[in-house]
């Protein structure tokens, strides 16, 4: 590609330091993060790896590192890691097991599933991912190449970053995230940046977290040089602590907060007027909107004080370059999407869209959230996916299927049955899947499971019949390609160990045996290069000279680059940002952004609010922890060893709680009448708001008892959660549900 | 030769174990053990939107101020992973300079 810009390098990517053998390259899974940072691995003379550090060359995290992938050689060299094939020779759920060969497992395999398809139809087996990592691009390909459209995360309405990608595309034709400078190789340098005036960190706590492939401590940079924080939050992070503003805000109400902010922009003309003149469409639609969420109105419904809403609104439209620094709280509630339009209509009040200090669109290599190679499937085959017939959003660009459609599909037979499950590197039962229980029943009633993973997890006691251990990212190569502003990074192969496969290796391996010509290249390089041949490299050549990057500019949607007919604006229906979304309208749900009572919660079901008397929050992030990961890390798990439950010391007291104890948190499963709990410690602490509780999520006990799943139905706090979303398919109450607290009993 | 000490502007601290972790991996030590510890100061609500929350790092008798690292011409392992560009190893008199330059540093002395 023509004016990219490379990194220089005095070393090549494998140079010997001292004693020890150093490769270049970048992380992503497993372990790892959303990231990919760039890293050096250091292996001594019998090829072991002893150490993990930062590339101080690469400009994405400049030399820095954080614990996770620090503590990577424990993760490598941990003699609890699975490092052969095996086949169950118990009952699903014993821990008891036959090593296989590599060519036995893929046999088996490859008999079984092409068994399935010519019986039952492709459609049939299922796969399975976890969260967007090294994975959907060999995944989707995997399942499409077979001819299934029935694949996905196991995600309850696919709540992680997808309703805001689709918010943001009803509104803009666009993902848009933070200029953090991430996008060019001389990062802060570069003269066409800007620091941001304003950061709004909203529903996220970036440093322990990296949605969206911001590098959390970027805002910390900015911030040491000159920017100011407001966060929105029911907690005070660390971050709250330091911000300008810090609106503890009840959890799932982030709707009524942004609409009040946008009558504050409105009653005060505080927006840009040019630019909503030039650029918007929608505005007097959206303006009768806001006019009913006066600052007063908000404040009762999210607990904060009408004054302090005035202050962030005033504070963000004022800013030189403001960003809205997002995270899954937005998410992660039945009405997501509408909430996240909510909040993305204040950017495009303010201009804060394309421009230096604001929110850019993230340059891309690969469209990697849509997977690849969908050309593969037959429209017919295409056409019995699972999902759309029951949420509207999922005709309208995801091309994943609904996890929950899935689970239906399972219990039921209908529409058609389904046989067996590939399930790749993902600890559904752990951390994705709600009301585990059910997700274990549902998927026990399939005749074959096979899971990838490099550890035995819940997921994997509890279900797989074949199980393929898999490389980690020091032992394998691939591409990093993910969310957030796309660049050339190659993930180099540091550790060589012929027993392991990476799950590209297995999918190239299993989709040659299956469907061999979507699958022509003898080797996972040969693939990734062909994934490059859009930027004219070879693998070979990134790895040399990685990391790459795009070319980068501001203000396309003033010069037509945003749009393939060269005309000006977005690639919106009408062209302009769509303050009322054609997209919306279009799906049959509402095109204007509303407010909605999470329910259950304290307004829509008071009679449970009365006997679940806190609002809880999960999915907290913690430094030493990705999901379910590192659990069995003790360099990262002595950081924070068990799951806890935050309070606040009034709620506390009067519970007659310690910090310290083991306590059960209680809550309803949705309105099914079902309810659920799990195990937590408590941790006192005055951040958090009165009246809600939060805590962490996706915790096992890799150390328990293999067949107890390792503590998964103590510890999982998704027992609390029903399946089943909003409207639009899209969004789940991960984040706003009731609870009650009381002490675990001797010998519970 | 000039002595040497630790700097930490712990107004930007986060707490993110990051020079913990960095030093057990560079010195092999055990998960309980390492040269730097990071304290927690607060959290508690000192009046209506001021905090008292503060992390600082501390150095163990472990702690060499990565002498060899620096030799080798790279930065200690702490100071070069920390997140927030928060810790700086160098001689005492070029710190204490940069500590008479701004409020919340702890100059530390091995």
């Amino acid at each position: 590609m023509e004016g990219m810009t490379f990194v220089g390098h005095d070393k090549p990517f494998q140079y010997a330091d001292g004693g020890l053998t150093v490769t270049r390259g970048s992380a992503w899974s497993a372990p790892g993060c959303h990231l990919g940072c760039g890293v050096l691995m250091y292996t001594d003379e019998d090829g072991r790896l002893v150490k993990v550090e930062g590339d101080p060359e690469n400009p994405f995290n400049e030399g820095r590192l954080c614990v996770r992938c620090l503590a990577v050689p424990n993760a490598v060299n941990n003699p609890e890691r699975i490092r052969k094939p095996m086949r169950r020779i118990g009952e699903r759920g014993e821990d008891k097991w036959e090593e296989m060969t590599w060519d036995e497992a893929f046999d088996l395999i490859e008999e079984k599933f092409t068994y399935y398809k010519e019986n039952f139809g492709a459609e049939s087996v299922t796969f399975w991912q976890g969260t967007g990592r090294d994975i959907a691009a060999w995944i989707t390909r995997l399942a499409w190449s077979f001819g299934s459209p029935n694949y996905g995360p196991s995600l309850n309405g696919l709540a992680c970053y997808a309703p805001r990608v689709y918010g943001c595309i009803a509104l803009s034709g666009s993902f848009w995230v933070g200029d953090y400078s991430q996008q060019f190789a001389d990062r802060y340098d570069n003269p066409q940046w800007k620091r941001p005036d304003v950061i709004m960190v909203w529903g996220n706590n970036p440093l322990p977290a990296n949605s969206d492939g911001a590098y959390g401590h970027w805002v910390i940079d900015c911030m040491q040089r000159g920017s100011k924080v407001v966060t929105i939050d029911p907690k005070v992070t660390w971050l709250g602590s330091r911000s300008e503003l810090m609106l503890q805000v009840r959890p799932g109400t982030d709707a009524a907060l942004a609409l009040a902010m946008g009558n504050v922009m409105v009653e005060e003309g505080l927006y840009d007027e040019e630019f909503v003149e030039q650029w918007c469409t929608g505005f007097d639609e959206y303006k009768e909107v806001v006019k009913g969420y006066t600052p007063e109105k908000a404040a009762e419904i999210c607990w904060v004080d009408a004054d302090d809403i005035r202050k962030a609104a005033r504070m963000f439209a004022e800013a030189d370059g403001a960003i809205i620094q997002w995270g899954v709280a937005l998410d992660q509630k039945e009405e997501a999407v509408t909430a996240c339009q909510a909040v993305a209509s204040l950017l495009m009040l303010t201009g804060n869209i394309d421009n230096p200090g604001g929110m850019i669109k993230p340059p891309e290599v690969l469209m990697y959230l849509n997977g690849w190679g969908f050309d593969l499937i037959a429209p017919e085959q295409y056409a019995k996916r699972l999902g759309p017939d029951k949420y509207k959003f999922y005709n309208a660009g995801v091309p994943a299927a609904s996890a929950e459609c899935m689970i239906e599909a399972m219990e039921t037979g209908k529409p058609y049955p389904l046989k067996a499950a590939w399930i790749q590197t993902t600890n559904p039962l752990t951390c994705m899947g709600v009301d585990p229980q059910r997700t274990l029943e549902a998927f026990k009633k399939l005749d074959f499971i096979v899971v990838v993973d490099p550890f035995k997890t819940p997921t994997l006691m509890a279900l797989a019949d074949v199980v393929l251990p898999v490389a980690m990212f020091p032992e394998r190569n691939g591409i990093r390609c993910g969310d957030g502003a796309q660049r050339i990074e190659t993930i180099n192969k540091a550790v060589v160990d012929p027993t392991l496969l990476s799950d590209m290796e297995i999918n190239l391996e299993l989709g040659r045996r299956l469907c061999p010509d979507a699958w022509p290249w003898d080797n996972v390089e040969d693939m990734f290069s062909a994934v490059y041949e859009s930027v004219g490299l070879t693998f070979e050549e990134a790895q040399r000279k990685a990391p790459g990057y795009v070319p980068f500019e501001y203000y396309k949607y003033k010069t037509g680059k945003l749009r393939p007919d060269g005309q000006p604006g977005f690639m919106t229906p009408t062209g302009k940002l769509e303050l009322w979304s054609n997209m919306m309208d279009a799906v049959g749900l509402p095109p204007l952004p509303a407010y909605e009572e999470p329910t259950p919660g304290p307004v829509t079901t008071p009679e449970l609010y009365e006997k679940y008397p806190f609002v809880l929050t999960t999915g907290a992030r913690r430094f030493n922890t990705f999901h379910a990961e590192n659990r069995e890390n003790p360099y990262l798990r002595r950081i924070h060893s068990e799951p806890a439950v935050q309070i606040h010391p009034a709620d506390a007291e009067r519970l007659g709680l310690t910090e310290g104890e083991w306590v059960w948190v209680e809550g309803p499963k949705g309105t099914t009448g079902d309810i659920g709990r799990c195990k937590r410690v408590v941790e006192i602490t005055p951040t958090m708001l009165e009246g809600v509780v939060s805590t962490d999520h996706a915790w096992w006990h890799p150390e328990g008892d293999p067949e107890r799943l390792y503590d998964v139905f103590d510890l999982n706090v998704n027992q609390l959660m029903p399946w089943g979303c909003g409207p639009s398919g899209m969004g789940a109450n991960y984040k706003c549900l009731l609870c009650r607290i009381y002490k675990v009993e001797k010998g519970e | 030769m000039t002595r040497k000490a630790m700097l930490i502007d712990y107004q930007w601290c986060t707490g993110c174990h990051t020079c913990e972790v960095a030093c057990q991996m560079e010195y092999g030590f055990a998960p309980e053990q390492s040269g730097i510890v990071v304290n927690e100061v607060g959290p508690w609500k000192i009046s209506e939107g001021v905090w008292q929350y503060d992390y600082v790092p501390h150095l163990s008798r472990q702690c060499t101020l990565c002498a060899s690292r620096l030799e080798a011409g790279k930065k200690a392992a702490c100071e070069q992973h920390c997140q927030a560009r928060c810790i700086k190893v160098g001689d005492i008199d070029e710190l204490k300079e940069i500590a008479e330059g701004k409020p919340t540093q702890v100059l530390i002395i091995p």
